[in-house]
């Protein structure tokens, strides 16, 4: 027995890294049943046309799938029941029309990629191309051609909040500061990208479909509505995914086609998505427009925000998040964390001729923080302060916790203001304010920015069901089983795919049950095995699954000790787990040891033992399911070149209150990515579309993300307030940092154009957008 | 995306390469390095019928002095001269260049003839070689002709190798005693393609005072002419009159950086 600490709050080395890093992870392009076959797409070159003729050489019908071909296969419907929401009807292959650049309308298949892609350059498809709307606002002007010919404008759904007198405010407001920003559409980029082998299985009568996916009960559940098949006989598996980051968070119509290409053909097929396909004709992300007014008082505190949102959802709604979720969220999340009095809002789900949108890391936060991030930085210029001064003045005290926003949001506990004051403190804001009165040697200007926000993770019940869409997460469930050999075996719905849930998971169960994290095994990603759950989104897994995790070891644990005491000759009262053993006042029995009695030797155990054994399922929800609110300071040092446009990140701090880290490690590498992510976000990522809905980008050579050369030394503080509503009093965390780099970066590259009176407005700051915004200033 | 269906040969001698790439009943492609035609045949950009593979060739992997000439052969890649193949040659300018472009894996496999054959106006040899008054050899089928860099970079992407001809030689004539360069590009990333780039050769005892523009819409763009610090703006204003204003100014910051890497 290893005596060193490998439970809840350990730097433990990741269990799974030693497959990962010698190569032998299992991805989906691994897989390759015995005689697959492989799909390639025929794939629309226009954002909006009618099809008026498919033409197949008919040598070649036999190997190529088009809509009047999949007899029994209905369209993905994702709904919402939010009031006016606009249903769109998501064909599996096109039919009529094409909506976006990408979009499919045909499937061919033959025994390579290569020899399937020659198939796909024979099809000869004629169109009528209608005008596109290929921008947020352009789409809702009274001449836009109609995407959705049933609708009555190209709208998915409009909200609206009103809370406390913003005309009153804006009245007496010493301070206003009016502005329009607007943040880029985005890949999301994991290494790895989308893929499916399908194949029915003939005994089981059950279709086994393995996909780089996030939830794969929630593709199965799909499944279930498009093919008009029983769950019972689908199968999903999603095996070692490389990165999701919502991206894999997603009913794809690639996973519907070949379900049923499978069952036409009786071949197992497989389709590799590429990266073309992942920059043009897959899902996007973040695209916002804001229109934003901040209201302060004389000293900069805030006092009320108006605004009007529209999101890029692009031509459909993708299941099973729906074209609500991010436009409508913007207008719940958009007062941060400050506590002030008037909030209006009006946002808009725009539906556009471009893929559709779906949640990235940090959802709608990382946009919203900001629009409201720039504004407070702003406010705080007009008002002669200090950015972390006014903020001050707003954010919430521990003394108020747990605290309801303006939009009732339930924080559930947290220090803001000390985690920004420290994120000055490390950044030394007031020795770079001294630097700032000397000029820099290579002749750049240096700014300091703040961001400050929080992101709610693990959101219950009670927070999705009123969203209507097709899942609503329920209490998670874990099954924890022993072993004959004394592993323990841990089956859980959701997915791990970077997150380090191998290892976090057995810290959890060594935390109960004492058991050597080196004997936990993680099943995951498999609907065959696994219960059921909404999967691996929304900062959750550590809340949920953990929880869950800790639930059914207790449960296991009363199980073993029943068992135990018989074999101790103890009274059950009498005796404990302690170090993966159950303890008597006398003796001791090891997990192991009353595994090998109660499944090789049952003869050894008292007829009147418990029956139930060492297999458990329960589920497990916090007492309060709104949500944990993990926090974070974000602030950056950057150097602008004034000639050139360019941006150098020269310092870069995170203060981060996760509530109480499972393992600090794992919880570092989450902020580090997440925060190069939102460098992507600040910097460097667009998907440039032209007037057309031509999506302008189709290599890494013309969407450009973050390499390590970009990544600053990223330094992290950590704050631990636990939830009060979690088991061990932890909180989501994972997309955490992907939120606040923009707003942090925007702000330093705006205080550095101080001086020249220029502000950035659009992100990502590009040369081109920082000269621009020189060279207005001056004119 | 996987390359459409072609043909592979891989010559070892520069006649047989020629020879193959003379039968014109085939459209013949040229491999090299394939950091750029790799991506294009898979886009399928590129669909040759047969790709002619040149890398077996020993001849085209030297590089050696030859008098005032420093010869490359078309194979020679960006690795072998960060590495110091020509060491010193240039007063450290090729190794200089070379170590700036993209990244180590990218080095390793693509060619300075690769990368002067496809033309690209924002990669950085043309631009490099051609502030060094390099000149190049091609070989035909039936002979070998000599041009200057300057008369075989035609225009972005296209050069005057005609039909059944290759690339398989780049000679660069040394610098003076009293020469002095000067290199500067701007890239959004590490390893990306420019946004702009300029070079500088001034060589008095050889009459020289030259800048190469590169990142342009067009071939990248030869100033022969004497300038400084203060005319340099002014220079690139009369060069790219059609430019637009970002593209002018970071011209004019490229040059006036690299011209300011050279000491007064």
């Amino acid at each position: 027995m290893n005596d060193a600490p490998q439970g809840v709050g350990v730097p433990l080395p990741r269990k799974e890294d030693e497959r990962y890093m010698r190569g032998q992870g299992r991805y989906i392009a691994d897989i390759k049943p015995n005689g697959v076959r492989d799909v390639a797409f025929v794939r629309s070159p226009l954002a909006h046309a009618y099809l008026r003729n498919i033409r197949i050489p008919s040598e070649i019908r036999h190997s190529v799938f088009i809509a009047d071909d999949l007899e029994g296969v209905f369209a993905i419907r994702a709904v919402s029941a939010l009031p006016g929401f606009k249903v769109s009807e998501q064909p599996i292959l096109a039919i009529n029309k094409v909506r976006y650049v990408g979009e499919i309308i045909a499937m061919c298949v033959a025994d390579t990629r290569a020899e399937a892609e020659d198939l796909a350059a024979m099809i000869d498809v004629h169109y009528e191309e209608l005008p596109a709307n290929h921008d947020m606002l352009q789409t809702r002007t009274p001449d836009a051609a109609l995407i959705h010919e049933e609708w009555s404008e190209n709208v998915f759904l409009e909200s609206f909040v009103d809370i406390g007198d913003i005309d009153a405010i804006a009245k007496r407001a010493a301070i206003k500061v009016e502005r329009e920003y607007r943040t880029a559409r985005q890949c999301m980029a994991p290494i790895e990208g989308r893929g499916v082998v399908a194949e029915w299985d003939t005994r089981l009568e059950q279709l086994v479909i393995h996909s780089a996916t996030q939830m794969p009960h929630i593709v199965r559940s799909g499944l279930a509505e498009c093919l008009n098949l029983d769950h019972g006989r689908i199968r999903v598996i999603a095996p070692d995914v490389g990165g999701g980051f919502g991206y894999k968070g997603i009913l794809l119509a690639e996973e519907v086609a070949l379900s049923w290409l499978t069952r036409r053909l009786g071949r197992p097929v497989r389709w590799i998505e590429d990266r073309r396909e992942h920059l043009t004709a897959n899902a996007n992300c973040r695209e916002h427009h804001y229109k934003i007014t901040g209201y302060a008082d004389k000293n900069g505190k805030l006092l009320g925000l108006e605004a009007e949102a529209h999101v890029d959802s692009g031509a459909y709604s993708a299941y099973p998040f729906s074209a609500c979720l991010e436009s409508a969220q913007v207008g719940s999340i958009l007062p941060g964390p400050y506590d002030f009095e008037a909030f209006r809002c009006r946002t808009w789900s725009s539906c556009t001729n471009k893929a559709p949108i779906l949640p990235y890391r940090g959802v709608a936060r990382t946009g919203v923080c900001f629009a409201l991030e720039l504004v407070l930085d702003t406010i705080a210029r007009k008002a002669g302060r200090y950015p972390h001064e006014i903020r001050l003045m707003s954010l919430p005290s521990p003394d108020a916790m747990p605290f309801d926003n303006i939009t009732a949001k339930h924080f559930d506990s947290g220090d803001y203001p000390t985690c920004l004051k420290k994120a000055a403190d490390a950044i030394d804001f007031a020795g770079i304010r001294e630097r700032q009165k000397t000029s820099e040697a290579d002749g750049r200007k240096i700014g300091v920015g703040f961001s400050i926000f929080c992101e709610q993770g693990a959101h219950g019940t009670t927070v999705y069901a009123g969203w209507g869409i097709p899942m609503v997460p329920g209490h998670e469930q874990c099954g924890a089983r022993i072993t004959p050999d004394g592993e323990l075996e841990l089956r859980i719905g959701a997915h791990s795919h970077g997150q380090g849930l191998e290892t976090t998971l057995a810290q959890v169960a060594h935390e109960i049950l004492g058991i050597d994290p080196g004997l936990v095994r993680l099943v995951h990603g498999d609907t065959g095995v696994t219960p059921y759950s909404t999967g691996t989104w929304g900062s959750r897994c550590m809340v949920m699954s953990g929880g869950a995790v800790a639930t059914a070891c207790e449960a296991l644990g009363e199980r073993a000790k029943r068992i135990g005491a018989s074999l101790l000759q103890a009274e059950e009262s009498d005796v404990r787990i302690e170090g993966g053993s159950v303890v008597a006042p006398n003796n001791a029995i090891s997990l192991t040891d009353i595994a090998h009695v109660w499944y090789l030797k049952p003869q050894d155990l008292p007829s009147d033992v418990d029956p139930s054994g060492l297999e458990v399922t329960v589920g497990y929800k916090p007492q309060v399911d709104t949500g944990t609110f993990s926090y974070a300071a974000h602030a950056a040092l950057v150097a602008v070149d004034k000639e050139t446009g360019h941006v150098e990140i020269i310092d870069y701090v995170v203060v981060e209150d996760g509530g109480i880290l499972v393992n600090p490690m794992i919880v570092d590498g989450q902020v580090y990515g997440g925060t190069i992510q939102g460098i992507g976000t600040a910097l460097y990522e667009e998907m440039v579309f032209d007037d057309r809905g031509q999506p302008l980008a189709s290599t890494f050579a013309d969407y450009l993300l973050p390499g390590t050369a970009e990544a600053p030394d990223i330094r992290v503080f950590h704050m631990e307030t636990p939830s009060p509503y979690t088991r061990f009093g932890q909180k989501g965390i994972g997309e955490s940092g992907a939120i606040g780099p923009p707003a942090a970066i925007g702000n330093a590259v705006n205080d550095a154009l101080r001086e020249y009176g220029a502000e950035i407005h659009e992100l990502p700051i590009t040369p081109r957008r920082v000269l621009e915004a020189l060279r207005e200033a001056k004119l | 995306m996987k390359p459409a269906k072609f043909e592979y040969e891989r010559p070892s001698t520069i006649d047989e390469a020629t020879n193959l790439l003379g039968d014109e009943e085939k459209f013949n492609r040229v491999l090299a390095g394939g950091q750029s035609l790799g991506p294009m045949l898979n886009l399928r950009l590129a669909q040759p019928e047969r790709l002619i593979d040149i890398t077996n060739i020993p001849e085209l992997k030297r590089a050696y002095r030859d008098g005032d000439y420093l010869t490359l052969g078309a194979c020679v890649t960006h690795s072998h001269l960060e590495d110091g193949v020509a060491e010193g040659f240039a007063n450290g300018m090729l190794e200089s260049v070379a170590n700036g472009i993209s990244c180590r894996a990218v080095r390793n496999r693509g060619t300075v003839g690769g990368s002067i054959a496809h033309a690209d106006p924002a990669a950085d040899w043309p631009v490099a070689l051609l502030a060094l008054g390099a000149e190049v050899t091609i070989a035909g089928p039936d002979n070998q002709r000599q041009l200057s860099l300057a008369n075989f970079l035609v225009a972005p992407f296209e050069t005057a190798l005609r039909s059944g001809e290759l690339l398989s030689a780049v000679h660069i004539p040394a610098l003076s005693n009293s020469a002095h360069w000067g290199y500067y590009k701007f890239c959004r990333k590490l390893g990306e393609f420019a946004e702009t780039m300029a070079a500088v050769l001034l060589d008095p005892d050889r009459g020289i005072s030259r800048a190469v523009i590169g990142a342009t819409e067009a071939r990248p763009t030869i100033i022969d002419m004497e300038f400084t610090n203060d005319t340099a703006t002014t220079m690139i204003e009369e060069n790219f009159p059609d430019a637009d204003w970002y593209q002018r100014q970071l011209h004019s910051v490229a040059l006036r950086r690299a011209l300011n890497q050279i000491p007064q």
